[in-house]
């Protein structure tokens, strides 16, 4: 029997290394004949920590929520997979969370052990690898990954090939690989999980594509936010180097290809090529023009193809199981698969990844299940701060980037934030507008300054203090940014308000002309009021106010002191809905 | 020499001045400052030494890597995760993501701000805890989420949150009248 268990960075945040320890215990204070192993995230965060109990003919049983004491009872357990209670999927009830996932670029995250290399070559690792250097036709590895129809994984969706293809045709012998693997849009955790979970896809993919454009370096730069992730990935490293996957003459061949490992200090912009780049070279990260693009002249002005970390993971898949597999999933223009991060309002929140042209319903209701607590369900958020909101209306637009751009987001590098009726989408336009704000790197002028303008015009309409032909500055000043920008995060970043203008416009309105916020979010337009005629007197808002400011006493109706309210709802929450005294207004 | 703009004399006031050891980061100095590639790499190594990045460890930083020091104040200034002044003994990650958003995070912005009588970013004045606020902690199912010296709690409520601080705050007078016992 083995026991797996889920320690990536969600699963220890959910209480995993605990879980880990009492099992470790258990099996040696039995002297049990059991393997514990270590695995990365299977994608199910809403069921984190996870545990899996694998019988030797391969039935596999998953334990969810599990703490220390659950961990016991499943060793102790005679037969594991009779404790139906915890259990979250099983081969007799698999878990519909994964019925309609189709994974490529996951194909090993959950499954193997990402700190062993053996588990990856038992999967097929290292074949394609093998492979192509056998074949050494790199023009026609090219032309494998073009019948693919790959295109970029990290949000604009650029044909994979003709970067690789352009990179190969510089004359320059020194050329580079580089792995974006700074992965900023709030809400997003694809790459992380594919470094935790299956670091050696990702070496592999690199490896391919150096042999592709002939380079001989490979760097990966990471996010400094993902110790777990660098961690893994170097250790892969290593282990690729002692079995000659990486380093001088691979395989006895006379290629030669090694990866190093930089760490990104923390700016959003430095997603941009080009801004990666100069980061790469110890500057501020700051972009700058193109041509020449990096496949010409990047890193340290030589050749450099950028990946990011979705895309390679998907290369040796494509060449081991041949591009035409790869291009008969998704739709026309939108080949394979595509990782999201669904999180928000959703009931099951993961990661899930799913065949292109899937619609966005489908992946809400049938792969997440709906929308917590049963709410109504408003608008899905696509591509965090480049991207845009897209509303309940247009549920059912397939997943591929032509269907998406139309609606005025963008694919995006797959954060999908499921938001429902008590989110405020003027909100939710200030919350990345802030952030793209500060994450300006301060280059161009419109989107420095216009940025800060549009924020303190939007912040103004949530304090209340919206005026009249508010809207349409916004909008006018959107499209300066859009045009007046020399890179995509100026670019993009007045989509999240341009969308919600678009779909969302008379709420918006109800904050200038009413003063109201319709979703109950804005603090300045709301109050709290506890109803003197539907109050009990239990006490409880008063137990929960953080800052004391409700009074009372047994038989009396409860007041909010309104000069000392935060209004951050605790009282609304708990007052029991049987009474619902508390009233926002 | 002598500079008019007195943008030395500014920045100067800007950093917490600290008597540090500078030779903590010799080693790392020889190993990475022949590249003026490796800045960024050099001031991540620096401050996991110090804790944050005193003034006169960038100058120290310039002095031997031949760069000017403009450009690694430029550096330290451009990134996030670079500090410039020390941070408490609990440091607080609120996490700032789209999930946590949506889910209310704002609420425990403003809770924790009110418990701990300081704004994000500040440190408390018995220098214990230090609020801060991070892009994305990557738990979103957890979400609101706070990391609390690298442990993550969630989901919060603001009452939760208040709660969490204030059992640090006893552990902490705890040992502190312990260690006046003793």
């Amino acid at each position: 029997m083995i026991i797996r268990i889920g320690i990536g960075s969600c699963g220890i945040a959910a209480g995993a290394l605990p879980v880990w320890e009492a099992v470790q215990e258990e099996i040696a204070d039995r002297g049990m004949s059991v393997e514990l192993e270590q695995t990365g995230c299977i994608g199910m965060c809403h069921h984190e920590p996870l545990l899996d109990v694998i019988y030797e003919d391969g039935r596999s049983y998953t334990f969810g929520h599990v703490t220390p004491e659950m961990a016991r009872e499943i060793v102790q357990a005679e037969n594991p997979a009779s404790l139906e209670k915890y259990l979250v999927s099983s081969p007799e009830k698999r878990n519909s969370f994964l019925d309609k996932q189709l994974r490529v670029a996951l194909r090993n995250c959950g499954i193997i052990d990402p700190e062993s290399i053996e588990d990856y070559i038992k999967e097929g690792g290292y074949q394609a690898l093998e492979k192509i250097i056998k074949e050494n036709d790199p023009e026609g590895l090219i032309e494998e990954i073009k019948i693919s129809g790959l295109r970029g994984r990290g949000g604009a969706g650029f044909p994979t090939w003709f970067k690789w293809n352009a990179t190969r045709q510089e004359k320059n012998p020194d050329k580079y690989v580089v792995c974006n693997a700074d992965e900023g849009d709030p809400g997003a955790f694809m790459d992380r999980s594919v470094l935790e979970g299956d670091p050696h896809s990702l070496l592999e993919g690199m490896a391919i594509a150096g042999y592709a454009i002939g380079a001989h370096t490979g760097i990966i730069y990471a996010r400094a936010e993902y110790p777990l992730a660098v961690k893994r990935a170097e250790i892969a490293i290593q282990q690729a180097r002692q079995k000659n996957y990486l380093g001088k003459n691979i395989m006895g061949s006379d290629f030669s290809f090694d990866i190093v490992i930089k760490q990104g200090a923390g700016a959003f912009v430095c997603g941009e090529e080009t801004a990666l780049i100069a980061s790469l070279e110890g500057e501020r990260g700051m972009p700058r023009l193109k041509p020449p693009f990096p496949s010409q002249r990047g890193y340290w002005q030589k050749p450099t193809n950028i990946n990011n970390v979705e895309t390679f993971a998907n290369v040796p898949w494509i060449i081991k199981e041949g591009g035409k597999a790869f291009a008969a999933m998704g739709t026309e223009d939108s080949k394979g698969t595509k990782v999201f991060a669904l999180a928000g309002k959703i009931k099951y929140g993961g990661l899930v990844e799913v065949p292109m042209g899937i619609s966005l319903r489908e992946i809400i209701f049938d792969v997440g299940g709906g929308i917590k607590d049963d709410k109504q369900f408003k608008a899905v958020q696509l591509g965090g701060p480049s991207g845009g909101c897209i509303p309940a209306s247009l549920m059912d637009t397939p997943v591929d980037y032509k269907s998406i751009n139309e609606t005025g987001a963008i694919m995006g590098s797959g954060g999908m934030i499921v938001m429902d009726e008590t989110t405020c989408m003027v909100d939710l336009a200030r919350y990345f507008l802030n952030f793209t704000q500060k994450e300006s790197c301060g280059k161009c002028v419109q989107c420095r300054i216009g940025t800060k303008r549009m924020l303190e015009i939007l912040e103004r309409i949530c304090r209340g203090e919206g005026q009249e032909g508010d809207i349409e500055l916004l909008e006018t000043l959107g499209h300066q940014i859009i045009d007046g920008s020399l890179c995509g995060l100026g670019q993009s970043a007045p989509n999240p308000v341009l969308t919600t203008i678009r779909y969302f416009r008379e709420e918006y309105e109800a904050h200038i002309y009413d003063r109201k916020c319709p979703a109950h979010q804005c603090k300045e337009l709301i109050k709290y009021r506890i109803d003197p005629d539907l109050c009990k007197s239990c006490g409880l808002c008063a137990k929960k106010c953080p800052v004391d400011c409700i009074s009372g006493e047994k038989k009396q109706p409860y007041i909010i002191d309104d000069s000392k309210c935060i209004k951050c709802g605790s009282c609304l929450e708990a007052c029991p809905t049987k009474w619902s005294a508390v009233v926002v207004e | 020499m002598n500079c008019i703009c007195k943008a030395e004399t500014q920045m100067e006031k800007q950093f917490a001045q600290a008597d540090v050891d500078l030779h903590l980061i010799d080693e790392l100095l020889a190993q990475y400052s022949k590249e003026t590639g490796n800045l960024i790499t050099v001031l991540q190594k620096a401050q996991d030494i110090y804790g944050y990045l005193p003034l006169s460890v960038l100058q120290y930083i310039a002095d031997e890597m031949g760069v000017k020091r403009t450009q690694v104040y430029g550096v330290a200034t451009f990134y996030t995760q670079f500090r410039l002044t020390a941070m408490g003994k609990y440091i607080i990650l609120l996490c700032e993501g789209t999930a946590c958003h949506v889910n209310g995070s704002e609420r425990i912005a403003t809770a924790l701000e009110e418990e701990l009588k300081v704004n994000m970013g500040e440190t408390t004045e018995d220098g214990l805890f230090t609020l801060s606020d991070a892009a994305c902690l990557g738990c979103c199912s957890l979400a609101p989420v706070m990391m609390i010296n690298g442990q993550a709690y969630g989901p919060l409520t603001p009452d939760k949150a208040c709660s969490i601080i204030r059992e640090i705050y006893a552990h902490e007078k705890l040992l502190e009248e312990g260690g006046v016992t003793a």
